[in-house]
């Protein structure tokens, strides 16, 4: 077992990867939101920079890439910094356990699912730490706000997760997609539990309708609001890549992930990635959001006992049947 | 094979730690630095600030993390059961029913005891 | 040898940021550092073939545990947390307990014949702890239900006193 050249393999493995889910997952995404978002609300996007504004993004990140590093004055420096590099980190792992192809995941761990549940713990923490570091009151209570609202909706994730892996029997992705082969897609067998991982997916991620603690007309920009340039953008690229991460994971558990006839596995994942991408989208423009403490009692009172009788269902269906 | 699974995972978190501290470092290198005290104070929405950063917080936060923990501890032993409870015949299903009762009383409970209010 | 480095790298990573934890002025910044603990510890569990438990050691610690200290610090700190200084008072004597302590451990754990394992490690698989949780340990995993309500009951009466 050369280590060295494993190593290797892998540094430039994650450097591909990285940079692909920078350019096409964050960059390509904001833009994508902005247009979809300009064509359901009657406006034109982005349209100037490139061809229909294909080129916006890189614009955006070479102005953010100039923009000066203003620290606020009483804030920890060194946690400030770090807050958005843990979540940028965070939402970037998440993709190792994602299977674009048959062979085509980073490394088919055996506990695949539980370690993209892990993952999106860990968001919680920078954001929680990032609004703390500010030294700011809004920020700070973006901060507590948000964490209390990603915390709420990880156990009905993590309910829909379990759910998919007794219809699977097993935790690996790659088992999971396999195991659809037999059984149809999940998408129609627990139906449910696809409506609860979409939901609770659309708040893991602070997106409308559960954006409250980052809502700008709120609390400023919540926990966002002393970071500016660079910084700012991590934050976002945590978000999105996320976010992106999230419907993969979507498509991987409940849409039969690269299967489909003709067309190669991988057109299959990216077509069904970017499916519920819309669908995401078109529910941020959509959807006016949803007071915190409605949110909270949607994720305790209904999705999480919703989540734990479904679990039952499941399993009283599956042993007796 | 394990190791070399989670030897992936490490890298992985090392080259992204980079990656993400690379916009970072080309901001350092590239950005104008012009710090006067107005522009480093803490935003409050034009006003000057007063007062200390914090504000009265409720237990509530509390509560909702403490809850949070329990439930996921519940989880961890949802995972391991899920993929074997299929091939251990139906008490494997019924041990699990125990649990999750149990564990929904205590969801019960704090419902009732306004652990999950908001207001 | 891959194995040793491996081993030598986690345990600098974990006792460095144990160290920085119990040592920072910094409380918040004492608390973050439980993270990259976490993550040694996870290491290696790694090493030991019980990858599940490392799964579930990046869950709830890193996820789940550092949130909540995070939310007490911040509820009894209030936000002047940065500014509060860890302070030891009784250094000396504290070294010299910690130095007592640190000979009778090593001592006991060098002088303790240990069980070497000469086969490879078996592998605890979530499938495997699963069987056995089921099967051999079921009673445990029921009374662990009751430890999980008691400790949510317990928690829930000793907070909501405070209204």
């Amino acid at each position: 077992m050369n280590w060295g050249l494993e190593i290797a393999k892998a540094v430039g493995l994650a450097v591909v990867m990285f940079t692909f889910l920078a350019v096409v997952g964050a960059m390509f995404g904001v833009l994508l939101e902005r247009k979809i978002g300009g064509w359901i609300q009657s406006r034109l996007g982005p349209k100037h920079v490139g061809p229909q504004g294909l080129l916006q993004t890189i614009a955006d990140t070479v102005k953010l890439l100039q923009k000066e590093h203003i620290t606020p004055r009483a804030a920890d420096v060194a946690i400030f910094n770090t807050a958005p590099l843990i979540v940028a980190v965070a939402g970037l792992m998440d993709w190792i356990v994602i299977p674009f192809g048959p062979t085509l995941i980073v490394r088919d761990l055996n506990i695949g699912v539980v370690f993209f549940a892990a993952m999106a713990s860990l968001t919680v923490v920078g954001i929680l730490v990032g609004g703390f570091a500010s030294n700011n009151k809004y920020s700070l209570l973006g901060g507590l706000r948000s964490a209390s609202q990603m915390i709420s909706y990880e156990l009905p994730l993590a309910m829909a997760l379990v759910a998919v892996a007794m219809q699977a029997g097993t935790l690996s992705t790659l088992g999971i997609v396999n195991a659809q082969a037999q059984r149809g897609w999940f998408v129609f067998l627990q139906f449910p539990a696809f409506v609860i991982f979409l939901i609770a997916a659309t708040a893991e991620v602070n997106r409308v309708p559960f954006d409250l603690p980052e809502a700008e007309s709120e609390l400023v920009a919540g926990y966002f609001s002393e970071y500016t340039g660079m910084r700012f953008a991590l934050f976002q690229l945590g978000e999105y890549a996320e976010m992106f991460a999230m419907a993969a994971m979507a498509t991987t558990l409940f849409l039969g992930g690269w299967r489909g006839p003709l067309l190669p596995p991988v057109i299959w994942f990216l077509l069904k990635m970017y499916l519920i991408v819309f669908f995401l989208m078109w529910t941020r423009w959509t959807f006016p959001r949803l007071r915190l403490d409605q949110l909270l009692n949607l994720s305790w009172k209904l999705l999480l006992p919703a989540g734990l009788i479904w679990i039952l269902i499941t399993g009283f269906f599956i042993t007796f049947f | 094979m394990l190791l070399l699974d989670w030897l992936y995972v490490g890298v992985f978190a090392v080259v992204g730690l980079g990656m993400a501290a690379l916009p970072l470092a080309i901001v350092w290198a590239l950005a104008p630095r012009a710090p006067y005290p107005q522009k480093r104070l803490t935003y409050e929405s034009g006003v000057v600030p007063f007062g200390q950063a914090w504000a009265q917080f409720n237990v509530r936060y509390y509560l909702f993390g403490l809850v949070f923990v329990i439930f996921d501890v519940e989880v961890i032993y949802l995972y391991p059961w899920a993929i074997v409870f299929q091939r251990l015949g139906k008490f494997a299903f019924v041990e699990m029913l125990i649990f999750l009762v149990i564990l929904l009383l205590g969801l019960a409970y704090a419902w009732r005891k306004g652990a999950l209010e908001w207001a | 040898m891959g194995e040793l480095a491996a081993f030598i790298i986690l345990s600098a990573i974990t006792l460095v940021s144990a160290v920085v934890v119990v040592t920072s002025r910094n409380i918040v910044r004492s608390a973050l550092s439980l993270v990259p603990t976490f993550f040694g510890v996870t290491g290696l569990y790694i090493l030991l073939q019980a990858e599940f438990v490392a799964g579930i050691q990046v869950l709830i610690y890193a996820g789940a545990i550092t949130v909540l200290i995070l939310f007490v610090i911040m509820l009894t700190e209030g936000g002047t947390g940065l500014r509060v200084r860890q302070t030891n008072e009784q250094v000396p004597l504290s070294i010299l307990a910690a130095a007592v302590v640190a000979v009778l451990l090593i001592g006991v754990l060098a002088q303790t014949p240990w069980p070497r394992a000469t086969e490879s490690l078996p592998q605890y698989t979530a499938s495997g702890i699963g069987e056995a949780l089921l099967t051999n340990l079921v009673l445990v995993f029921e009374v662990t239900s009751l430890v999980l309500l008691v400790a949510l009951m317990g928690a829930i009466i000793v907070a909501r006193r405070e209204r």
